[in-house]
C-alpha cells in the first residue's frame, strides 16, 4: 500500500491514525498488544474521564447562582439530556438518567477529544462502541424483562396488525431487535472513522503543490463539519438509547 | 495471477460498496427536506419533532455507513 500511496502524493496512510500502539514500548514485527498494557486508547480514555471530571466537578465547583461559562456548559448538557430522557423514554425512564448522561458525556468527549490534533479517536474503534452498545442492549433487555416479565415479548407480537401477518412481523421485529446493538455501534464508529479518514486524505494531498490550497481549505471545512458530527453522533447515540429504553418500559405498540 | 484477480475483485467490490454511501445521502436528504417542508408549513410544531428528525437521519445514515464499512473491510481487512 505504501508504494501506491507515495505515487499519489500521500506520504502516510489515512488509516494509520487508528492503529493501537502500546505507550511504553515499540511493537516489533509479529508482536501484539497485551491486554493489560497501557496503549494510546487507554491514555485517551483517561483524558476523556479527566475532561468530564474537569467539567462536572471542577467546573461546577463554585455552585454559582449565576453560573460562569464552564458551569453553564455543564448545566446545559445536564438539562439537555434530562429533557431528552423525559421526553423520549417517558417519566419512568428518568430513573436511568445517570446511565444515559454517562453515555452521552463519554461519547461526546471521546468524539471531541479525538479532534484534537495528534489525538486518538477512541470511538472510531468498533471494539469500543460495541461494548457501549452491548451494555445498552443488555441493560434494556434486562429492564424489559424485569419490568414486564414475559409480556415484554409483546414487543414482537404486534397486536394492531392482522392476525395472519403477525408471525411474519414477529420474525422481522425479532431480527431488527437483535441487529440494534450492531447498528448502534457501527453507526458511531463508522461516522467517526469515515470523518477522520477523509480529513487525513485531504491532509495527504497538501504535499502536492498545485492542489495544496484546495486541500487545506478542505481540511478546515471537514474539521468544522467533524465538530458538528461529533456532537450529532453523541446526541444520536443517546437518543437511540432512550428510544430502546422506551421500548423496554412500554413494550405495547 | 490468481491473487491479482482476487485483488481486482476486492477493489471493484470496494468501489461498488462505496456507491451505497452515496445512495444513503439521497435518503438523508429526503428526511431533511421533508422535515424542512413540514417545518415551514407549521413552524410551531417543528421544535418538538427535532428528536424524530435526528432518529430518522440516524437510521438513513446507518445504512450508508454499513456500505462504507463493507468497502473498508474489502480494502483493509480481507
Amino acid at each position: 500500500m505504501a508504494t501506491e500511496g507515495e505515487a499519489t502524493g500521500l506520504v502516510f496512510h489515512p488509516m494509520d491514525q487508528f492503529i493501537v500502539t502500546p505507550l511504553f514500548r515499540t511493537l516489533g514485527p509479529g508482536e501484539t498488544v497485551n491486554w493489560y498494557e497501557p496503549t494510546n486508547v487507554t491514555l485517551w480514555m483517561a483524558f476523556i474521564v479527566l475532561a468530564i471530571i474537569a467539567l462536572m466537578v471542577w467546573g461546577t465547583g463554585g455552585r454559582g447562582l449565576i453560573p460562569n461559562r464552564v458551569q453553564s456548559i455543564a448545566e446545559m448538557a445536564y438539562g439537555m439530556v434530562h429533557k431528552m430522557v423525559d421526553d423520549v423514554a417517558g417519566h419512568e425512564g428518568v430513573k436511568f438518567f445517570p446511565y444515559i448522561m454517562t453515555l452521552f458525556l463519554f461519547v461526546l468527549f471521546a468524539n471531541l477529544l479525538g479532534l484534537v490534533p495528534l489525538g486518538f479517536t477512541v470511538t472510531s474503534h468498533i471494539a469500543v462502541t460495541a461494548v457501549l452498545a452491548l451494555a445498552v442492549f443488555v441493560t434494556v433487555t434486562g429492564v424489559g424483562f424485569a419490568r414486564n416479565g414475559a409480556s415484554f415479548l409483546k414487543l414482537f407480537w404486534i397486536s394492531s396488525a392482522p392476525l395472519a401477518l403477525r408471525p411474519v412481523l414477529a420474525i422481522i421485529e425479532l431480527i431488527s431487535y437483535f441487529v440494534r446493538p450492531v447498528s448502534h455501534s457501527i453507526r458511531l464508529a463508522g461516522n467517526l472513522m469515515a470523518g477522520h479518514a477523509v480529513m487525513k486524505v485531504f491532509a495527504g494531498f497538501a504535499a502536492v503543490l498545485w492542489i495544496a490550497p484546495v486541500s487545506i481549505l478542505g481540511v478546515v471545512a471537514m474539521y468544522g463539519f467533524e465538530i458538528l458530527v461529533a456532537f450529532i453522533q453523541a446526541y444520536v447515540f443517546t437518543i437511540l438509547t432512550c428510544v430502546y429504553l422506551k421500548d423496554a418500559l412500554h413494550p405495547h405498540h | 495471477m490468481e491473487g491479482d484477480i482476487a485483488q481486482l475483485g476486492q477493489y471493484i467490490g470496494a468501489g461498488i460498496a462505496a456507491l451505497g454511501s452515496g445512495v444513503a445521502a439521497i435518503g438523508v436528504g429526503n428526511v431533511a427536506s421533508n422535515f424542512l417542508a413540514g417545518a415551514l408549513r407549521n413552524p410551531s410544531a417543528a421544535a418538538s419533532q427535532t428528536a424524530t428528525l435526528f432518529i430518522g437521519l440516524a437510521f438513513a445514515e446507518a445504512l450508508g455507513i454499513f456500505s462504507f464499512l463493507v468497502a473498508v473491510l474489502l480494502m483493509f481487512a480481507i
